[in-house]
């Protein structure tokens, strides 16, 4: 019984690859839903996704109250001060979990912010019975910082993806590098999917999310290949599928402790973090999930797409010659 | 592999020792960290904003307005050069870039050649901050150069940066940060302060300072009232309601005042009072002498603050402001005028505050689940390796903490709420390097080899995959710290500083422990297998 890995089998067979075909329409059709959830309906800048004002711009402010809140009377407050697309709402905190005392509100300044925030301030403190020190935060973005934030970011993204497919390239082949591409953006399409369904904010903190989860899926991948290199080296003979099944299910009891551990400490996270790494925590333990899946279904099937199930003469030859190189 | 060198334990020794030392200032109670002796570190982890509470201002200066600013002054400018020298233009207006001067076709020459020679006030020997040229028969273009644009541009940043400290200095708030970014960006970082509005009503103030006269002319003051504003004068509001019609000549300004302090005068009223500089004083006597009985205006940022009548010559240098202040708003004004005028207006354009209380439980919650997620690996790990290589993954896993605790205090990097995220997660991937070993380990065993052989290929064959692995995630790393922002920078510092030491860790702390392992307990078979 224990250690745990005596229960675990020592050598599993599982025939991944015969399968790719149906995980491989199933990604696609979900991508192809995620990117219509994150998409439509097509409002700039971020379309179908819940933009924090990071991105979209606008005021943010958090107040606690000493009673339960009148929420009514603080949305007619905003609404008297003229300011663009108010919300109002409750939220939950670890000393409050009904969220009857703690207020959120957004809300787009229009011009001048930094003096239209004093106001409504002034506004709230009137109707809600608070002061000044009630105010547990401020966030204004202006309209030009936020679309900076907001390019900067998929500029982020885009470039990971890019610097990954270079790195991937270089140390292993062509093909590999393209399979972990395929992986990644399938990966980062479903993450968006996932936010657009839970209407997750997006934020800068999403994208930092996001970024991370391309590390761990990239360091999933490299694993992977990792071991299908070598075993493409030690089995001249062995027809391709059989190798990627091969080394998947050498590198599985890996791929398993790890994504559980990390499972594991982000579900700590999620649950004892707090309102503000709630969603942080949800989105990772989504991709890292996600990120383990498509290394084994996407990234290496694809490499197999790419030598159309054979191993060419040319493939063998060059990886002879990378041989003795990456040997040393 | 298991074969000892001296410097692999020498190393793991002293970084172990390292990392405790630097480690340590953050579980010692302040009053011992104040009584070490100076050569320890007593610096700790260094919270964000989001973290201990604080504000972060990014402010951007309108350099727009200080080009249209210029280009005023450049209108003054030629309207009296050309005045002095008999020719008035016919009219004076401006494009944005430069300033059109339109005079009669006959003086057009004659006022060419007086602008080309006034105009270019040059900064540097040899080249002109502005343009001269003549188009078609009437029309003169001032322009400014695209250096001098720039240059004045990025003095007024840096003036502003030091204003702004200046001020900021003058509130009291401790450890605030100003730094610039980009070209024409402030950004302020106060901890603590959780006042923003203070704060940005003490910064956003221009705080400009003038003294001009009233325009009391009874025509000028009718055409005023009909729309038509006499060329040299403007209409300013007043403050508590009105507006005035003054001349726009400035007689003095702020910048030549030495001092500005809080006072009452004999009325009993709370005042502003000011002392002059020599060249203010000077210039302050000459008009007051020669305007007794007209009114004075005091004008701060465009409004007129008072605009008293000249009872007498003032030439002492001093004055005072009048004004309805309460103690508090006349010594806010004091503040922003000993601090000087900003040399254009800033504009807030991203504010994010948290209040200490937030701060504390964002730092409240980040230690549990720091704590539950940690512990939970720590178990996890046990129950899938057993006592002896899941403890010894464990080790490196302490280990790695303190190491990550102990780098992130020496560099001061700022430890952030997702940077907390970042922690665990980094812990969480520590042990990847280890599963990867162990996992390594057992198919070696299983295809036959030798166990010392088993375990070195273990280490070696790993190796390649640990490095690949973990350069991925500094690519990621490195990209979120470049183009990300605030909170997003410190998750991606914690996770950098995370992958190098959880690298040594798991590497070199596992070896050295199974290396000590193998020597003494001789074993025949490998626990995991």
């Amino acid at each position: 019984m224990w250690p745990l890995i005596k229960i675990l089998p020592v050598k599993t067979n599982f025939r991944f690859v015969a399968f790719s075909k149906y995980a491989g329409a199933i990604s696609i059709l979900l991508a192809i839903g995620s990117l219509f959830m994150a998409i439509y309906p097509a409002t700039p800048p971020c379309g179908g996704l819940n933009c924090g004002i990071d991105f979209k711009g606008g005021t943010l402010l958090e107040f606690s109250t000493p009673g339960p809140a009148n929420l009514g009377a603080i949305r007619q407050a905003l609404a008297a001060q003229g300011v663009g697309d108010p919300q109002v709402q409750g939220f939950a905190t670890p000393d409050d979990p009904s969220g009857a005392r703690h207020v959120s509100t957004r809300f787009e300044p229009g011009e001048n912010p930094a003096q239209k925030v004093e106001q409504v301030k002034a506004a709230i403190e009137k109707v809600a019975g608070v002061d000044d020190k009630a105010f547990t935060r401020t966030e204004v973005v202006g309209p030009k910082v936020s679309s900076e934030l907001f390019t900067g970011g998929i500029i982020a993204l885009l470039a990971a993806i890019g610097l990954m497919l270079l790195y991937i390239w270089f140390r292993f082949e062509l093909q590999f590098g393209l399979g972990a591409v395929v992986a990644l953006f399938h990966d980062v399409f479903l993450t968006f999917g996932m936010i657009a369904v839970f209407k997750l904010e997006f934020s800068l903190t999403t994208v930092a999310a996001i970024l991370t989860i391309i590390g761990y899926s990239m360091n999933d991948t490299v694993v992977v290949f990792d071991r299908l290199r070598e075993n493409m080296r030690k089995y001249k003979k062995m027809p391709m599928r059989e190798i990627i099944d091969l080394s998947i299910n050498e590198t599985l009891s890996r791929t398993v402790i790890t994504g559980l551990t990390a499972i594991i400490a982000l579900g700590g996270l999620a649950v004892f973090g707090g309102d503000a790494l709630y969603g942080f925590s949800i989105i990772m333990i989504f991709g890292i999930a996600l990120g383990t899946y498509s290394s084994i279904y996407v990234a290496a099937p694809i490499i197999l797409l790419w030598n159309g199930g054979k191993r060419k003469e040319d493939t063998e030859a060059e990886v002879q010659i990378l041989g003795p190189a990456s040997r040393a | 592999m298991m074969q000892l060198s001296r410097w692999k334990i020498i190393v793991v020794v002293a970084t172990v020792l390292f990392g405790l030392l630097f480690a340590l200032p953050n579980v010692l109670p302040a009053n011992v960290r104040a009584g070490m002796p100076g050569f320890l570190p007593k610096s700790t982890l260094n919270l964000g904003l989001d973290l201990q509470g604080g504000s972060y201002l990014l402010l951007e200066v309108d350099t727009t307005a200080l080009q249209k600013e210029k280009l005023n002054n450049l209108s003054e400018e030629v309207r009296r050069i050309l005045g002095n020298a008999g020719t008035p233009p016919q009219g004076v207006s401006q494009d944005g870039k430069s300033v059109i001067v339109l005079m009669p076709a006959d003086k057009a020459q004659a006022a060419f050649v007086e602008l080309s020679k006034q105009a270019p006030s040059p900064t540097r020997a040899g080249t002109a901050d502005i343009n001269v040229s003549r188009q078609g028969d009437q029309a003169i273009r001032l322009t400014y150069t695209d250096t001098a644009i720039s240059e004045t541009a990025s003095g007024a940043v840096e003036q502003s940066i030091e204003i702004v400290r200046r001020r900021i200095d003058e509130l009291g708030t401790k450890e605030p940060s100003i730094t610039r970014q980009g070209t024409n960006r402030i950004v302020v970082q106060a901890p603590g302060e959780s006042d923003p509005e203070k704060l940005k009503n003490i910064i956003g103030k221009t705080a400009r300072l003038t003294f001009q006269m009233v325009n009391d002319d009874p025509d000028d003051n009718r055409a005023a009232g009909e729309g038509a504003i006499p060329p040299g004068s403007e209409v300013l509001p007043q403050k508590g309601g009105g507006a005035l019609l003054l001349r726009k000549r400035i007689e003095v300004s702020g910048d030549m005042l030495t001092h500005a302090g809080v006072g009452t005068n004999q009325n009993g009223q709370t005042v502003v009072t000011f002392r002059l500089n020599g060249e203010g004083a000077k210039r302050f006597a000459a008009v007051t002498q020669k305007n007794i009985g007209k009114p004075f205006a005091i004008v701060l940022d465009g409004v007129v603050q008072s605009a008293p009548n000249i009872q007498s010559a003032i030439t002492g240098g001093s004055g005072e402001i009048t004004g309805n202040y309460t103690i508090q708003t006349a010594n806010e004004m004091s503040i922003l005028l000993n601090a000087g005028a900003l040399p254009a207006p800033l504009n807030v354009e991203e504010q994010r505050t948290v209040g200490a209380e937030l701060g504390a439980d964002a730092v409240k919650a980040g230690q549990l689940s720091t704590t539950v997620g940690f512990v939970s690996i720590l178990v996890f790990m046990l129950l899938t390796y057993g006592l002896l290589f899941g403890g010894v993954s464990i080790i490196a896993l302490l280990v790695n903490a303190m190491l990550i605790v102990g780098a992130m205090s020496l560099t001061q990097a700022t430890l952030t709420l997702p940077g907390i995220a970042g922690l665990i997660l980094t812990l969480a991937v520590a042990v990847d390097a280890n599963v990867l070993i162990y996992e390594r380990m057992r198919d070696e065993v299983r295809a036959g080899r030798p166990l010392l052989a088993s375990m070195d290929a273990g280490f070696s064959r790993a190796m390649v995959t640990i490095i690949d692995a973990n350069l991925t995630t500094l690519i990621a790393a490195a990209i979120m710290f470049s183009a990300g922002a605030g909170p997003v920078r410190g998750f991606a510092w914690t996770l950098s500083i995370g992958v190098f030491t959880s690298v040594f860790s798991a590497v070199l702390i596992t070896q050295v422990l199974l290396a000590v392992w193998y020597r003494t307990a001789r074993p025949k078979t490998l626990p995991i297998a």
